[in-house]
C-alpha cells in the first residue's frame, strides 16, 4: 500500500507534537527544583509542545541559525507517525503507523514555565527523516525501546539516547496523551530528547553537520548555517 | 464579504453570506441558497497544503491579566494548538466530568493571507486575510505549569469552536475597534473591545513573523478580555465580535 507516511522525502502532514521531561535523566535533574515557584510540583499530565510546519526541514536540508544566536540545541528523538484509522482502533488508543527520525532543535531556554514557541518554532528548527520506516518493521511499540539513537556532530558522536530510559514509554504516552486529545492521522508524537549528563544538550553552530542515526533507518543528515541579518 | 465553510447534502461546500442566507459557491450549485438552519457549519478555513499553525494568545488584555492575577506580560505570551481542536459555528464542547471551573475566552482570529515573514508593523495588516471569531475554551483544573497554559488545558477536541463567518479584511475598517462581547444562556458576562489588547494585530504579526513564517491559512487567536465564568452543560454561549458575528456552542456533558 502506498502510504505516504513511507513516501520520500517523508514531511508531516498533521500536527507535530513534542513532549518535554520524559527521559529519566533529565526528570531527575529537575525533580528537585519540581516544588520551586513557578512550577510548584512535578509535571501530572504530558507536558507537550507544538512542531509548527514552518520548522519542518527535510532531510538533508539546511537548517539556519536566526541572526544573532550562535548555537543551538539539537536532539535526537524518534516521531511516531499516526496512521488512519486512529480513531477506530478497538483498544482506544491511536495506531502507530512508522517512525521517524527526528532532529528537534531549540533555542536553549532555562525555564520550562511558559509555552516555548520562540525557542521551538523557529523556521526550519525541526530535522526530519527522509523515510518513515513501518512500525511493525520495529518490533512494534515494545521493540522502540531497544533502540539506541545516535547524535553525531562534524563525524564525532556526542551523544546515544537510549529508548528504554524514557519516563512514559511509547505506549504510555500514546494512551496519556490521547487520554486528552485526538492524535489524528498523520500527526507525529515525538518520544521527547535526552540531556547530557550535566543538563545541557549537544550544540550545533553555523557551519556544523549533525547526523542522526538508529538501526533500521537511513541516518538523518542536517547542515547549519547563519542566517543573514 | 462573509464567508462560510459549511456541510450539506452530503459535500463540504463554501458558501457567502447573502441577504440572510448562505449561498453556495459550489459551481453545480452555484445561486443555490439555504437557510443557516439547514446546513453544518464548519470553520471558515479553506483546506491547506501543509499542517496549519494555530497560534494563540494568553493575558492580552490587561483587565484579563489582573482577573487572573498575573502583571502583564512584558512580551505576548504565545502558546499553540493543533488543528484538531477547532470546531464550527452552532457545535458542542464537552466539559468532561468532575471538573470545577471551564470557561469559554471570546476572542477576536485573525486568519493570514499570504506568506508573511519580517513583516513590520506598518504592513502587517496587508498579509491577514480576515477575520473570525474564536472561543478558546479552557478547563483551569487541568493547569500546570509547565509550558504553561498547557496542551491539556488548551488543546482539547471539541473545545476551540471557530467561525460563523470569515470577514474579509477589506470590510473590516479597523480590527482594532471592534466590541466583543459573550452571553451565557442570553445573559451577557464579558464585554470588552479589541482596543484594550495588549499586543494589538500588527505588533502580534510582527512578532510571529520575526522568528516563523506563517503561511496563507494560519491563525492567531488574539486573547480575551475581563469576564470570564463556569459553564455548564446544557449552557448556550455565543461569542460575538462586532461586525464579524456571533458565534453560537453549547457546552455537553460527555
Amino acid at each position: 500500500m502506498n502510504r505516504p507516511e513511507l513516501a520520500v522525502p517523508y514531511l508531516p502532514r498533521g500536527t507535530v507534537y513534542g513532549t518535554l521531561l520524559n527521559f529519566q535523566r533529565e526528570h531527575a535533574l529537575w525533580a528537585p527544583r519540581m516544588v520551586d515557584a513557578p512550577y510548584l510540583g512535578a509535571p501530572q499530565a504530558p507536558v507537550l509542545y507544538i512542531k509548527t510546519a514552518n520548522t519542518f526541514t527535510p532531510a538533508g536540508g539546511a537548517i539556519a541559525l536566526p541572526a544573532g544566536v550562535q548555537q543551538v540545541d539539537v536532539s535526537a528523538t524518534l516521531g511516531l507517525v499516526i496512521g488512519w484509522p486512529a480513531q477506530a482502533a478497538s483498544s482506544g488508543a491511536p495506531e502507530v503507523l512508522a517512525c521517524v527520525l527526528m532532529n528537534d532543535v531549540s533555542i536553549a531556554h532555562e525555564s520550562y514555565y511558559r509555552p516555548p514557541v520562540k525557542y521551538r518554532c523557529v523556521d526550519g528548527f525541526l530535522g526530519v527523516g527522509a523515510a518513515g520506516v513501518p512500525l511493525a518493521a520495529l518490533g512494534g511499540l515494545p521493540g522502540l525501546s531497544t533502540l539506541a539513537l545516535e547524535l553525531w556532530v562534524n563525524g564525532v558522536q556526542q551523544q546515544t539516547v537510549f529508548l528504554n530510559e524514557l519516563v512514559r514509554d511509547a505506549a504510555t504516552l500514546l494512551s496519556d496523551v490521547s487520554g486528552f486529545m485526538t492524535l489524528q492521522d498523520g500527526d507525529v508524537l515525538m518520544l521527547g530528547t535526552d540531556c547530557l549528563p550535566d543538563g545541557s544538550r549537544v550544540c550545533a553552530r553555523a557551519g556544523d553537520t549533525v547526523d542522526i542515526r538508529a538501526p533500521g533507518f537511513a541516518a538523518l543528515v542536517n547542515t547549519f548555517t547563519q542566517e543573514a541579518a | 464579504m462573509k464567508r462560510a465553510r459549511i456541510a450539506w447534502a452530503g459535500a463540504v461546500h463554501d458558501a457567502i453570506e447573502h441577504e440572510g442566507q448562505l449561498q453556495l459557491l459550489t459551481p453545480a450549485l452555484s445561486g443555490q441558497r439555504l437557510g443557516f438552519d439547514e446546513v453544518v457549519w464548519l470553520p471558515p478555513l479553506l483546506p491547506v497544503p501543509r499542517p496549519r499553525t494555530v497560534l494563540a494568545l494568553g493575558l492580552n488584555y490587561a483587565d484579563h491579566a489582573r482577573e487572573l492575577a498575573f502583571k502583564a506580560p512584558a512580551e505576548p505570551l504565545a502558546f499553540v494548538k493543533g488543528e484538531a481542536s477547532l470546531i464550527g459555528h452552532r457545535a458542542f464542547t464537552v466539559r468532561p466530568a468532575g471538573v470545577k471551573f471551564m470557561h469559554y475566552e471570546c476572542e477576536l482570529a485573525v486568519v493570514i493571507g499570504r506568506t508573511a515573514k519580517r513583516v513590520k508593523k506598518a504592513d502587517a495588516l496587508d498579509f491577514v486575510a480576515g477575520y473570525t471569531v474564536a472561543n478558546d475554551y479552557a478547563i483551569r483544573d487541568y493547569l500546570e505549569n509547565w509550558y504553561r497554559p498547557n496542551l491539556k488545558v488548551k488543546n482539547r477536541d471539541t473545545c476551540t469552536p471557530i467561525g460563523p463567518w470569515l470577514v474579509d479584511a477589506a470590510d473590516v475598517a479597523d480590527p482594532m475597534q471592534l466590541a466583543l462581547q459573550t452571553s451565557v444562556n442570553g445573559t451577557v458576562t464579558q464585554q470588552g473591545s479589541t482596543a484594550d489588547m495588549i499586543f494589538d494585530v500588527p505588533t502580534l504579526i510582527e512578532y510571529f513573523s520575526s522568528f516563523m513564517t506563517l503561511q496563507p491559512g494560519d491563525l492567531i487567536l488574539t486573547g480575551t478580555p475581563d469576564g470570564v465564568v463556569d459553564c455548564q452543560p446544557g449552557d448556550v454561549v455565543v461569542t460575538s465580535i462586532e461586525g464579524l458575528g456571533e458565534l453560537s456552542n453549547t457546552i455537553t456533558s460527555p
